[in-house]
């Protein structure tokens, strides 16, 4: 018995076109809901649309149930044009018990879709989400559209046939919610449907309900009369080409690979699993063939400790953390930095300090990324903004890494990790291949008098591997001669390589593009950011400038060093604006380097910025 | 074409730099039996990496013409297992202490040796803290006073073999600093093992804790108190080879041999034995109750972790084919707007 994979005809009844759309889908942990908004965002991306995704979700794997603790949440925007951001305000609601409505309610615009299971309103649910009353009838949900489904009751009888226990029947009922907004938004089912096949394949009485569930939920809205018109959101008019929804972690692992066999490297990575970095260790374990080697390590230190082990065998090597295995890995980040070898250490940042919110995004681990270590210890840091950024931050910072003979560090964030964007898959031809030189051996083996580190005019050292023939010698982390590599204290030698250290980082300034800058070239108003609030400010400014507002806009890949025009940028316009999810640590950076006043937009609530905030606060700032 | 390979002696794998140990550390004598079991093998120089993390004995690397690295803190275990992940043909060493490889890197030593990584690791075991001059190590014996215990260490001491054997070490040795040449056939035994070998060296630390091994070391002590151990024979101590190790049950007892004791009646030697019991119970034996086991406890053949890790990357690519990135990018569902 296997599921038939047909798509459904199209809507008999009136359609609303719409430019865009923001949905949110929230219910208990354990009732699919990340699966079901994956769904609804690759049947959307596979549509045409443009989009955008926030997944929210507890960092207990499964609170209590039906409590307001566990709830998890999916938010998708698809759009008819280019967006950045999954949207701040919601289109339309599905809330699959009372908990998860009452925690998402306040974002849902008057007027907005709210489709509930009304089969969980009972008063055991009401007491579990600490309600005093229940939302469906006290009238609080009058000024939404409202629309109470039996999905329990529903999904039970289309699956009943199929003899299943009731709590298998009513697992199946996030299908039928899925079919449902499926119907509203006219999406076509073959996508899921094909996806229920390949993943439930091997059980078919699983795959043939959640089928039946999915097919029930499109059929309830194309049939009963509550739903009277469903919308429409034609393709964005992206540029032409292959595109594929990637996930932020998922296209910084493609492009770590895709880094590796530019570079004719074989990956090694050490890592020890973290939230929210550890699906970048899942995702490259899968690749063997492509000579990509995992190691889980014990902890965080061998993590990185093993990775600087591979660089020195000559692997391109790479440690994945988030802030709190960031900290253990603070002394081994120096040895590589003694060392010069190339690594890269990637945080995939997480509310702080300490625990602090494992699941949610913040930015604020920027100090730590380019002051937490001992000694003078620079080291260049860059930072993803995007999902489908994080493929080509990946390899730009192994360029930098082998180009300059560093550790290079990594930014991402919880928001850009999970979420996901349509990337235009490019041509492997295309990309620039990243070229690397391991010094030759001597022919007879003769010991000759190396010089390991003896720089280059990037001032980069030779990176000699093992198993060259004369070339033998030795690294450490105490201070070292310069040319020799031999152990020194000589005071002088210190300072020189200290200050040698130092210029090098400083020199990759004049190796990266300069700053680019949106919006008028100098005037009232620019908008510095970095990292993942790039979709939030570049939508703000944009709407700002389309409201008639004099306001630029410069996203900041390079943290350090900064782009080498970033100082003469800033000097350009009155005021400078940094909008962060932390307490400002762009901007103090920004002050201490340039000696300018900027103003700082700062968030700390474990959540992405909203548009509105942003612009909200550019209105003022041009008021004022 | 087969070239002539360079008869390499010991002073070849000496490097440039001035060994910096105090005069009379047990270290120097390590080092001279390295060299001269390198020559002896015949491993290439540049074949051979020497990884150490802090600590007197984590001077070592420096003082190799070989590739090295001088880590950091108890960590040279990890450094070494991403080497040899990715260099399998690399012949790794890796030198620690007490401190450094019971202590801060505890985690890391346990953790190679069940993972059985293809590394040689030699712990020089002085029971003290040398380089940051005279605290107590976790091999220190109760009750010790040393400049961070005054009134005596009061912390029980790890005995380095019972840990190695506890993490499923397939190469459990001891040998002495002194006794030079038990020392040269241990590390010979293991570098030749596949498979992690752990091997404790008794050394001297001169200035913060001389003597410590003197029970072990004085000719006049010495064959009594300790006890060498070969493959299949009995467990033969004392000046005359006169006393030996009977199992009593799961107890050893000291024995005379005659008095109707013979050898047959003694516990015999078996590194092979597939079960550790046996080695754990030798690693147990300590001064001054019994007579110290030295010499080569266990040496098994196990899978080895590099080895399984690129076994399963040529299996992968015999499955899937090598790896092509634009399959890899066109992985899942994709769309294409025209
Ligand atoms: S302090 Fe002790 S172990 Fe260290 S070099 Fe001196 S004698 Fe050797």
């Amino acid at each position: 018995m296997s599921i038939s994979t047909e798509g459904l005809p199209a809507t008999t009844k009136h359609v609303i076109k719409l430019d865009d759309a923001t949905v949110r889908l929230v219910g208990d942990s354990g009732d699919g809901m990340q699966l079901l908004g994956t769904q609804l965002t690759n049947t959307s991306a596979l549509a045409g649309n443009d989009v955008a995704t926030f997944p929210d979700f507890p960092a207990e794997i499964r609170a209590p149930r039906g409590t307001r603790a566990g709830v998890s949440g999916f938010q998708v925007q698809f759009a008819s044009e280019d967006i950045f951001t999954p949207g701040d305000r919601l289109d339309a609601l599905v809330a699959m018990n009372p908990a998860a409505l009452v925690t998402n309610l306040g974002d849902l615009d008057a007027g907005g879709i709210l489709i509930v299971n009304e089969d969980s309103f009972e008063d055991k649910d009401l007491k579990l989400a600490n309600l005093k009353s229940n939302p469906l009838e006290d009238g609080s949900l009058d000024k939404y559209h409202l629309f109470k489904v039996p999905m329990t009751a529903l999904t039970r009888k289309a699956v009943e046939e199929l003899g299943l226990s009731v709590k298998i029947a009513d697992r199946c009922k996030n299908f039928f919610a899925m079919g449902l907004v499926y119907w509203l938004y006219g999406r076509d089912l073959t996508a899921t449907l094909r996806f229920i096949e390949s993943k439930f394949g091997n059980k078919p009485d699983i795959a043939l309900a959640n089928e039946r569930a999915l097919r029930a939920g499109w059929n309830y809205g194309e049939t009963t009369e509550a739903f009277v018109s469903s919308f429409r959101v034609d393709p964005a008019r992206l540029p032409p080409g292959n595109y594929n929804n990637v996930m932020g972690n998922e296209s910084l692992a493609w492009g770590l690979i895709t880094a590796a066999h530019l570079s004719g490297k074989e990956l090694f990575l050490g890592s020890y699993p973290i939230t929210p970095a550890s699906d970048i260790l899942h995702e490259l374990s899968k690749y063997k063939n492509y000579g990509v080697r995992t190691f889980q390590a014990e902890d965080e230190i061998a993590a990185i400790c093993s990775a600087i082990g591979a660089a020195f065998g000559g692997a391109m090597a790479i440690t994945t953390s988030s802030g709190p295995g960031i900290a253990l890995k603070g002394e081994a980040m120096g040895l590589a930095v003694m060392l010069e070898l190339p690594l890269l250490i990637i945080n995939v940042q997480r509310g702080g300090p300490s625990t602090g919110l494992p699941t949610k995004t913040e930015q604020s681990d920027l100090f730590q990324a380019i002051y937490g270590r001992n000694g003078e210890c620079p080291l260049p840091v860059v930072a993803a903004r995007s999902p489908a950024d994080c493929f080509y931050v990946a390899q730009e910072a192994w360029r930098l890494a082998v180009r300059f003979m560093t550790p290079v560090m990594i930014l991402s964030d919880g928001y850009i990790a999970n979420g996901s964007e349509p990337w235009m898959i490019p041509d492997a031809e295309s990309l620039p291949r990243i070229e690397i030189q391991h010094p030759p051996g001597v022919e007879n083996g003769e010991q000759v008098h190396f010089r390991p580190y003896e720089r280059n005019e990037r001032l980069a050292r030779p990176w000699a591997l093992p198993g060259t023939p004369g070339l033998m010698h030795r690294v450490g982390g105490l201070e070292k001669e310069d040319g020799t590599g031999n152990v020194s204290y000589d005071p002088e030698n210190h300072e020189h390589m200290v200050k040698t250290r130092a210029r090098k980082v400083a020199l990759i300034a004049q190796d990266v593009p300069p700053q680019a800058v949106t919006g008028p070239e100098s005037g009232d108003l620019l908008v510095l950011s970095w990292g993942g609030t790039y979709g939030a400010c570049t939508t703000a400014v944009e709407r700002c400038r389309r409201a008639g507002l004099s306001v630029a806009h410069a996203h900041l890949r390079y943290l350090n060093p900064f782009p080498a025009n970033l100082g003469e940028i800033l000097g350009r316009y009155q005021k400078i604006l940094i909008p962060e999810l932390n307490m400002g640590q762009l901007r103090s950076i920004v002050r201490d380097t340039f000696l300018i006043d900027a103003i700082g937009l700062n968030k700390i609530k474990g959540k992405p910025f909203a548009v509105a905030e942003i612009v909200a606060k550019i209105n003022a700032l041009l008021k004022s | 074409m087969s070239t002539e390979l360079p008869v390499l002696k010991d002073k070849d794998y000496a490097s440039d730099q001035d060994v910096r140990w105090c005069p009379g550390c047990g270290d120097y004598s390590i080092l001279a039996q390295m060299k001269k079991v390198l020559s002896s093998i015949g491993v290439p120089r540049e074949n051979l990496v020497f990884v150490s993390g802090i600590g007197c004995s984590s001077r070592f690397p420096y003082y190799m013409n070989t590739y090295g690295i001088h880590s950091i803190h108890g960590r040279a275990p990890a450094f070494a297992t991403g080497l040899k992940c990715t260099r399998p043909e690399l012949q790794i060493w890796v030198i620690t202490g007490d401190g450094d490889g019971l202590s801060i890197g505890g985690n890391h030593l346990m953790h190679c040796i069940r993972r059985n990584m293809d590394l040689n690791i030699v712990l020089f075991n002085n029971r003290i803290y040398g380089l940051t001059k005279g605290q107590y190590s976790p091999t220190s014996p109760l009750g010790k006073v040393t400049k961070s215990t005054p009134m005596g260490v009061i912390d029980n001491p790890l005995h380095p073999l019972s840990i190695a054997i506890g993490c499923e070490g397939t190469f459990v040795a001891r040998s002495i600093d002194v006794n030079i040449k038990h020392l040269g056939e241990t590390l010979r035994r293991a570098a030749e093992h596949r498979g992690t070998s752990f091997v404790e060296v008794y050394q001297n630390c001169n200035v913060f804790n001389d003597g410590a091994w003197s029970y072990a070391t004085d000719r006049d002590t010495k064959s009594d108190t300790i006890i060498e151990l070969e493959h299949g024979k009995p467990l033969v101590f004392g000046k005359n080879r006169d006393k030996g190790i009977r199992l009593n049950g799961m107890d050893p007892e000291i024995v005379e041999l005659g008095k109707g004791i013979s050898e047959d009646d003694l516990l015999f030697h078996d590194e092979k034995a597939a079960e550790p019991s046996l080695a754990y119970l030798l690693s147990r034996m300590r001064h001054p109750e019994f007579p110290e086991p030295i010499g080569v406890f266990r040496a098994v053949d196990k899978p080895r972790y590099d080895e399984e890790l690129n076994r399963q990357i040529d299996a992968a690519r015999a499955k899937l084919g090598p790896g092509d990135l634009n399959r890899l990018f066109n992985t899942g569902d994709t769309w294409t707007v025209a």
